[in-house]
C-alpha cells in the first residue's frame, strides 16, 4: 500500500522566477490546473491504488503543492528540507508542522546544508541517489546516509532545466531506471552504468525528457506520468508497467510534474 | 616549485559515485597536484568512505580557484588552527598529551602561519621559541622544565615524502627484503649515488654526505680493506661505530689479526685472544686514536682513514666494551647526541653488519634520507624497511662482499 502527501493547487501560480522554466508571464491557467490536479489525484487513487494525504494549502506559497520538496521519510522519520531559495523557504515550517502533526519523529541535524527532500534524493531499497549542485548539497547526502546506514551515491545536476533529481531519474518498482543521461556529468553517467545493469537502464529521448517524462509516479507495476511522451510510455510498457499518462502542463509553467505533486510517505 | 597548499576532506560514497576522481581530476586539470593522505574505504555498501586530501598549486590564486572548483563536490577544507602548546612540567619531562614526531618532514601553526620543524626526527617532541616564531624537535631527556612543547594533533602536518626523481632502486622499494634478490644492480644504484654525492659534497652541496654504521663483522669477513678504500676516496663522510670496530681495525694494523684470528692465514695464532685489549691498552696509552695515527703507531686501515681524510666519527660504547677505546662515548644519551648532531648534511646512510648501530641510526634519521640495509641476518634490513619509508632498501648479505663489490664499482682494482 502506497502512502502520498499532497497538496491541493488552490495557490498554485508562478509568483517568481528560480528555474529555467518559470516566467511570470506565463499565466497559470488556474481552473486548468486544478481540474489537472484532480485527475493526477484520481489515477493515483483509483487506478494506482495510492492512498492520500493531503495537506492544506497556504496562500502566498504557491509551491507547497509540489509536495515531493517538503523532505524525505524513511519509516516514521522525516528530515524536513532546507530550500535553496528564500521563496520556498517559507514553505519549511508548514511542511515540518504537518510531518510533526502525523506523527513522524523530525530529525535534525548540527550542521546545515541545503536540501530539497525527495525532489533529490530517491532511488531502490538497497541504495539511493542523491542529486546535488543545482538544489541540494553533495554534503548533505553524507549526513543523511550515514543518518539512515543507506548508500547514497551523489549525482551531479549539470543541466539547469533539471534542477531536482527527480526531473531527470526515477527508479521503477522492478529496479529499471528510467533516466535522461545528459542531465548528469560524465562522472555520474558513468557511475550510473556501473551501478545499474543495462538491460536495467531506460533512458529517455531528449525530447520527452524536457516533458518530464522521467518525473514519473511508480506504484507497484503502475507508473503516472506526464501525457505525451510515447517513447518513454512504449518502453515502460515493454517491461510490463501499465501506464498513465496526464495532462500536467499548467503545472510544467512551474518547473514540476506527477512526481514533484506526491511525496512517498512510507 | 614553490608550492601552496590546503588539505581537504571528501566523505561518502565517494568511490562508487566517481566523486573522489572527478575532484581528483579537477584538481590536476586545473593545474595542481594532490596528495592522497589518508583513504579509507568503507567495509560495507552502507559504510562510507573518506579521504583526506593534500592540494598543491603553484600559486594561491590557483590553489583558491581549485578549492571554489571542488567544494560543490563535498571536499571540506580542514579547518586550521594553532597548535597547542603546554609547558614541560619538569626538566626530562614532556606535558602528558605531548606530539610524538615522525620522521617525516612536518610543520606546525604558529599565530596562522605555518613554520618547518627543524631536525626531522622520529619519536621526539617539538619545542617552540613562540618569540622568534620557531619549532625544532627535542630529545625527551633534553626538555627543561617551562619549554614550550607541542600537544595534539591540531596545528600539526606532516608532509608525505615526494617519491625520488631518481628512477634508480630507492624509486621502486617496496618493503620487502629477500636474500634471493639479486644484489648487483642495487648495488650499483648505490655507488651511482655516491658517485655523485661525493662530487657534490666536493662542491660544497648541503646534503651530500654519505654515512656508514657499522659493526666489527667488517673486519672479521674481511671488509676492512674495501671501507678503508672508500673512506681515502672521499666516498664516506660519516663513520658511526662502537669500540668494537675501531679496536678490531687497529688490532689488523698492529697484529695482523681480528680477535685473534690471523686475518690473511684464518686460524689462531698463540696468544692472540690478548690482542684487542693490547690494541686498546695501548692507544688508551698514547691518549687518543688521532694521536696513534699521526704519531705513525696506528699506519692504516679505517681507524687511519678517517683521521686523514678528516672524516667524522662517532663510537657509542656498550655494556660489553672492554677498554673502552679513548673517544668512545660510554653515556648513551650522550652518544645518541652526538650521533644526532652528525646527522644533518647525510644525503645517504649505509647501516652494515651492525643490528645496534643500523637501528639506532635508523631511529635518528628523516624519512628522506636514503638509506641501505646490510646484514647477513634477514629482520635488521627487515626492521629497517619497517619504518615505512621507500628509500629504505634492505640488503641481505655478508658485509665484506657488499663493501668488496661496492668500492669495485667505485672504481677500486683488487
Amino acid at each position: 500500500m502506497s502512502r502520498l502527501l499532497v497538496c491541493p493547487p488552490d495557490y498554485f501560480a508562478v509568483e517568481y522566477e528560480i528555474n529555467p522554466w518559470m516566467r511570470r508571464a506565463n499565466i497559470v491557467d488556474h481552473e486548468r490546473a486544478t481540474t489537472q490536479w484532480h485527475r493526477l489525484m484520481e489515477v493515483l487513487e483509483q487506478k494506482m491504488g495510492a492512498t492520500l494525504e493531503r495537506m492544506r494549502p497556504v496562500p502566498g506559497l504557491p509551491d507547497l503543492v509540489f509536495t515531493a520538496n517538503a523532505g524525505v521519510v524513511v519509516g516514521r522519520k522525516a528530515v524536513v528540507s532546507r530550500f535553496r531559495y528564500p521563496e520556498r523557504q517559507r514553505e519549511e515550517a508548514h511542511f515540518e508542522q504537518w510531518f510533526r502533526a502525523a506523527g513522524y519523529e523530525i530529525v535534525t541535524f548540527d550542521q546545515e546544508f541545503f536540501f530539497e527532500g525527495a525532489g533529490d534524493l530517491l532511488g531502490f531499497p538497497e541504495y539511493w541517489f542523491g542529486g546535488y549542485r543545482q538544489r541540494s548539497e553533495a554534503r548533505a547526502f553524507s549526513l543523511l546516509s550515514e543518518y539512515f546506514s543507506r548508500e547514497i551515491l551523489p549525482l551531479e545536476l549539470v543541466d539547469g532545466r533539471f534542477y531536482h533529481l527527480d526531473t531527470c531519474l526515477c527508479p521503477l518498482s522492478g529496479g529499471e531506471l528510467l533516466y535522461y543521461p545528459p542531465a548528469f556529468d560524465s562522472y555520474g553517467q558513468q557511475a550510473i552504468l556501473e551501478r545499474v545493469n543495462e538491460d536495467r537502464r531506460l533512458t529517455v529521448p531528449e525530447e520527452e525528457a524536457l516533458k518530464f517524462a522521467c518525473n514519473a509516479v511508480c506504484v507497484g507495476t503502475r507508473v503516472a506520468l506526464p501525457e505525451d511522451c510515447p517513447a518513454t510510455m512504449h518502453r515502460l510498457q515493454e517491461r510490463g508497467y501499465q501506464v498513465h499518462p496526464v495532462p500536467l502542463d499548467e503545472f510544467m509553467k512551474s518547473g514540476g510534474s506527477a512526481k514533484c505533486l506526491t511525496l512517498a510517505l512510507d | 616549485m614553490t608550492t601552496v597548499q590546503e588539505t581537504i576532506v571528501l566523505r561518502g560514497h565517494i568511490i562508487d559515485s566517481l566523486i573522489l576522481a572527478k575532484v581528483l581530476d579537477l584538481i590536476l586539470t586545473m593545474g595542481g597536484a594532490f596528495d592522497l593522505d589518508q583513504v579509507e574505504i568503507g567495509r560495507t555498501r552502507e559504510d562510507q568512505s573518506y579521504a583526506r586530501i593534500v592540494v598543491r598549486a603553484p600559486t594561491v590564486a590557483t590553489l583558491t580557484h581549485i578549492l571554489r572548483a571542488i567544494q560543490p563536490h563535498g571536499a571540506v577544507v580542514e579547518r586550521d588552527t594553532d597548535c597547542v602548546l603546554q609547558p614541560a612540567p619538569a626538566d626530562g619531562v614532556f606535558p602528558e598529551a605531548f606530539y610524538s614526531t615522525t620522521h617525516l618532514p612536518t610543520d606546525v601553526r604558529l599565530n596562522g602561519a605555518w613554520i618547518d620543524v627543524e631536525g626531522v626526527e622520529m619519536d621526539l617532541g617539538i619545542k617552540v621559541d613562540s618569540r622568534r616564531l620557531t619549532a625544532k624537535t627535542v630529545p625527551m631527556a633534553d626538555v627543561r622544565e617551562g619549554d614550550l612543547i607541542v600537544t595534539g594533533q591540531a596545528g600539526v602536518r606532516v608532509m608525505p615524502l615526494q617519491r625520488p626523481r631518481e628512477r634508480d632502486v630507492f624509486a621502486f622499494m617496496e618493503s620487502k627484503v629477500s636474500a634471493e634478490r639479486p644484489h648487483g644492480h642495487v648495488i650499483a644504484d648505490i655507488a651511482r649515488r655516491m658517485r655523485a654525492l661525493r662530487d657534490e659534497h666536493r662542491a660544497g652541496g648541503a646534503r651530500a654526505k654519505v654515512l656508514l654504521a657499522g659493526g666489527p663483522a667488517i673486519i672479521h669477513a674481511g671488509g676492512r680493506d674495501a671501507l678503508t678504500w672508500l673512506i681515502e676516496e672521499g666516498f664516506i663522510q660519516v663513520l658511526f661505530c662502537g669500540n668494537a670496530l675501531a679496536a678490531h681495525d687497529m688490532e689488523a694494523d698492529l697484529y695482523g689479526t681480528s680477535l685473534g684470528y690471523a686475518l690473511n692465514a684464518g686460524r689462531a695464532v698463540p696468544h692472540g685472544h690478548a690482542h684487542h685489549l693490547r690494541t686498546i691498552n695501548r692507544i688508551r696509552a698514547i691518549g687518543s686514536i688521532r694521536a696513534a695515527v699521526e704519531t705513525g703507531v696506528i699506519k692504516s686501515g679505517i681507524m687511519a682513514a678517517c683521521i686523514r681524510t678528516g672524516a667524522e666519527l662517532v663510537m657509542a660504547g656498550t655494556i660489553r666494551d672492554d677498554g673502552p677505546l679513548p673517544g668512545v662515548i660510554t653515556d648513551s644519551m650522550r652518544a645518541q647526541a652526538a650521533m644526532r648532531a652528525a646527522i644533518p648534511g647525510v644525503g645517504l646512510a649505509l647501516l652494515v653488519a651492525s643490528t645496534l648501530h643500523a637501528v639506532a641510526t635508523g631511529n635518528l634519521l628523516p624519512a628522506s634520507v636514503p638509506t641501505v640495509c646490510v646484514d647477513i641476518n634477514a629482520s635488521v634490513p627487515t626492521k629497517l624497511a619497517d619504518r615505512g619509508s621507500f628509500q629504505a632498501v634492505g640488503l641481505v648479505m655478508d658485509a665484506a662482499s657488499f663493501l668488496g663489490e661496492l668500492s669495485r664499482n667505485l672504481g677500486r682494482s683488487v
